[in-house]
């Protein structure tokens, strides 16, 4: 059992954690994910290493609540226990090298974003930070992106903070007014990263990926997280998270998330019903 | 006077139309009046041919003369000396191919049904034993072992009887590895692997769950840091195999690997679980092994209507144990050999419509002596089905292999290790099962964790 030391809302679906588990933090690097289970039979989730501190011993997720399980989740508070945790799996990020590297990072991607940009400023890597979401109230994250950055631009799909417009606008006006940059690292929704691909591919700057298709084990042994790289197909859990953006083939990662969304909005509203009547 | 009886007795079996609809165990198992009719057909030969067959050395004859006697909790620890698993064994083993083949009254008639009175066995201990866990005297020596499979758990029993201070890491959040992972609750119930896991512990073994090697810790860092004197790496078969052809992305696509997942360690055969599957209505498996005939008897008990084993060879060159073929026959699948998939037909929201497979014709025989299947020209069909399982094999997990510095992998990426020691190139580090042999049995691996365990406590007190 893994206890929940600090439980932060971000915004009204989007939750930050804090989990006691000291081997896995000793660990941890960015880019790298965690899979956990709630409950005794629940289903196993991934989600993205947001922060860790070695010291304490604990690592931080942030979550969206989108289906059942985060749903669960959430309902968990501080001094509870995760069921499950474990990790750090997948691949870390790849920062050696980089002088200069703009982060781009969408919604609740923008928790996997960070932590990356974070490192790249401790080892002294220029950042520049694009963030967007869909309006003012689903912001995340902003100080601490400021913080890590050198330039910082925000963007709202309605305009109500920042700029009105998407990522890939702010992107391309940063290009245009002569920035280059070693490497694009974009986050977020898999429509985001297609485009933010789409554009970088146009300049021809190297752009990184990190994929989130659907998982069970995590650790190399179900194949439920291929996706085709290269024309090559690759494992999300051992091969990744993190993948040259211009070689994912993104439509068919998109076809393939939409496996169990019918499932998945059943049980959520079960699941929903289910905490509405503890409620009552 | 031996029961000379030419037939062994048949195993009392659920009905194949109630037993395709639900996931209860097929084989229910021999009756105290059957296992001891069995055990009279046993000649108790004085060369024990059978006993050469068992990848793990069991004393059958003699385990079967104390069922003769009735002293069934006698039998139990003829078979607990040799093997760590029995009711799993009795239920899992080819028998057919290993003790069984050699046994005398083969020869003319049927061989002793070894692995039924074994099952009988195994169950009526864990009915009636009362569990009084004998902890060994420590020796003092601390070993880890990778994966609690059946190649882990056995190695972790046969050291934990020396009195070695045993820890198993396992990745998932369950022991068992294959056992829970891939082999449906209908074949082994997982109460029986659960037994078996507690029998475990309750002699001092410390199982951590949630332990990716590689990953939280390394086998160097076991070693050096945590005190480890060797390390046992039964860490298991690894990623599934594609066939590469166009449309295996597409939504309704498994590998056996995932379906069986999802369906047994993440129970999503039961209402309300919270794992989703895609209760599908006719169903593809490609593959003619054990896990192709697991997943396709799974999918028929999800509620498919038509489930298809597409295999390219013939029914003869099928490599599943003979009796799975049966029940999978008796269950309503239909095999469709000497056929080939070419092509994952999909529809325009991406999921699965149709196999499009070519016939194959057998040609000469190749390098693994089986004849060469050869496509037919011009003889593509398309099955119509909603999905396909993938079960053609799997490739070796790279975690351990990248993250050990010195540790030689062959040219498919297993891990080398000596036939009857289990050593690989790092001293002290020994591995076994299906992380060094690709994919094969339950006994074969768990033969491997019991030499190794000898190697280990070898490698230990020669130290």
């Amino acid at each position: 059992m893994y206890k929940i030391v600090r439980k932060e809302c971000l915004n009204p679906t989007v939750t930050l954690m804090e989990v006691e588990a000291p081997l896995i933090a000793r660990k941890a690097e960015p880019g790298q994910f965690i899979i956990l289970r709630v409950d005794e039979d629940g289903e196993r989730i991934p989600l993205t290493v947001a922060d860790f501190d070695r010291e304490k011993g604990t690592v931080t997720i942030i979550f969206q609540i989108v289906g059942a399980t985060t749903l669960k989740l959430n309902h968990l508070e501080e001094g509870d226990s995760i069921h499950d945790f474990v990790g750090p799996l997948g691949v870390a990020s790849h920062t050696e090298g980089l002088k200069k590297v703009a982060v781009i990072g969408g919604g609740v991607g923008c928790a996997i974003a960070y932590p990356i940009a974070k490192k790249l400023h401790q080892q002294g890597t220029e950042v520049h930070s694009i963030v967007g979401f869909r309006n003012k109230d689903l912001v995340i994250l902003e100080e601490e992106f400021k913080a890590a950055s050198s330039k910082f631009v925000m963007m709202t799909d309605d305009g109500s903070y920042g700029d009105k417009g998407l990522v890939t606008d702010a992107l391309k006006a940063l290009l245009d007014s002569g920035e280059t940059y070693d490497e694009v690292i974009a986050i977020g929704p898999l429509i985001m990263m297609k485009f933010v691909c789409k554009l970088t591919k146009e300049y021809g700057v190297k752009t990184v990926v990190s994929m989130n298709p659907i998982m069970i084990d995590g650790t190399g042994m179900c194949g439920g997280c291929r996706l085709t790289v290269g024309g090559k197909t690759k494992f999300a859990c051992v091969d990744g998270p993190d993948f040259d953006g211009h070689e994912v083939d993104f439509d068919e990662a998109m076809s393939r998330s939409g496996m169990y969304r019918e499932f998945e909005r059943h049980a959520y509203e079960e699941t929903c019903n289910l905490f509405q009547k503890e409620v009552e | 006077m031996p029961n000379m009886s030419l037939q062994k007795n048949p195993m009392p079996s659920q009905d194949p139309q109630v037993r395709n609809k639900n996931f209860q165990e097929v084989a229910l198992g021999y009756t105290k009046e059957i296992a001891l009719d069995e055990a009279a057909r046993c000649l108790n030969c004085k060369n024990m041919p059978c006993v050469k067959g068992c990848p793990v050395s069991i004393e059958i004859p003699n385990f079967i003369e104390k069922v003769k006697e009735g002293d069934f909790e006698g039998a139990y620890q003829v078979i607990a000396k040799s093997s760590s698993l029995p009711a799993v064994c009795g239920r899992v083993c080819p028998q057919e191919t290993q003790c069984e083949s050699k046994c005398v009254r083969g020869i003319k008639g049927e061989p002793v049904g070894i692995g039924r009175l074994e099952r009988f066995v195994a169950d009526w201990h864990n009915e009636h034993a009362g569990e009084e866990a004998v902890r060994p005297q420590p020796n003092g020596h601390k070993v880890a072992v990778i994966g609690a499979g059946p190649a882990g758990l056995t190695c972790a029993g046969e050291l934990a009887k020396k009195g070695y201070a045993v820890t198993i890491f396992e990745a998932l959040h369950l022991a068992g590895g294959v056992l829970v992972c891939g082999i449906p609750e209908f074949r082994l119930p997982k109460s029986i692997v659960q037994k078996e896991v507690d029998g475990l512990k309750a002699m001092g073994v410390d199982v951590e769950c949630n332990s990716v090697i590689g990953k939280v810790l390394t086998i160097d860092e076991r070693m050096d840091e945590m005190g480890y004197e060797a390390v046992f790496i039964g860490s298991g078969a690894g990623l599934p195999r594609f066939m590469g052809i166009p449309g295996e992305e597409l939504n309704g696509v498994y590998s056996a690997n995932e379906f069986l997942t999802r369906v047994n360690l993440m129970k999503a055969y039961r209402e309300g679980a919270d794992t989703p599957i895609k209760k599908n209505q006719r169903v593809a498996v490609v593959g003619g092994g054990n896990v192709a005939m697991d997943a396709a008897r799974c999918a028929l008990g999800l509620g498919a209507d038509t489930v298809y084993i597409v295999y390219r060879r013939g029914m003869e060159e099928l490599p599943a144990r003979k009796e799975e073929v049966e029940h999978a026959e008796e269950e309503g699948i239909i095999f469709k050999t000497l056929c080939n998939p070419v092509e994952v037909v999909g529809d325009e929201k991406g999921f699965v419509k149709g196999v499009k497979c070519i016939e194959m014709e057998l040609g000469e025989p190749d390098a693994s002596g089986r004849r060469r299947p050869i496509e037919k020209p011009d003889s593509e069909f398309v099955l119509d089905v909603d999905c396909m399982i993938m079960s053609i094999g799997t490739s070796p997990n790279p975690l351990i292999k990248s993250t050990t510095k010195g540790l030689d992998t062959n040219k498919h990426g297993c891990i080398v290790a000596d036939e009857a020691t289990g050593q690989t190139s790092r001293p002290g580090v020994f591995a076994g099962g299906d992380a060094v042999t690709g994919a094969a049995t339950v006994i074969l691996a768990m033969g491997a964790g019991k030499s190794a365990a000898k190697a280990i406590d070898e490698y230990i007190q020669n130290k």
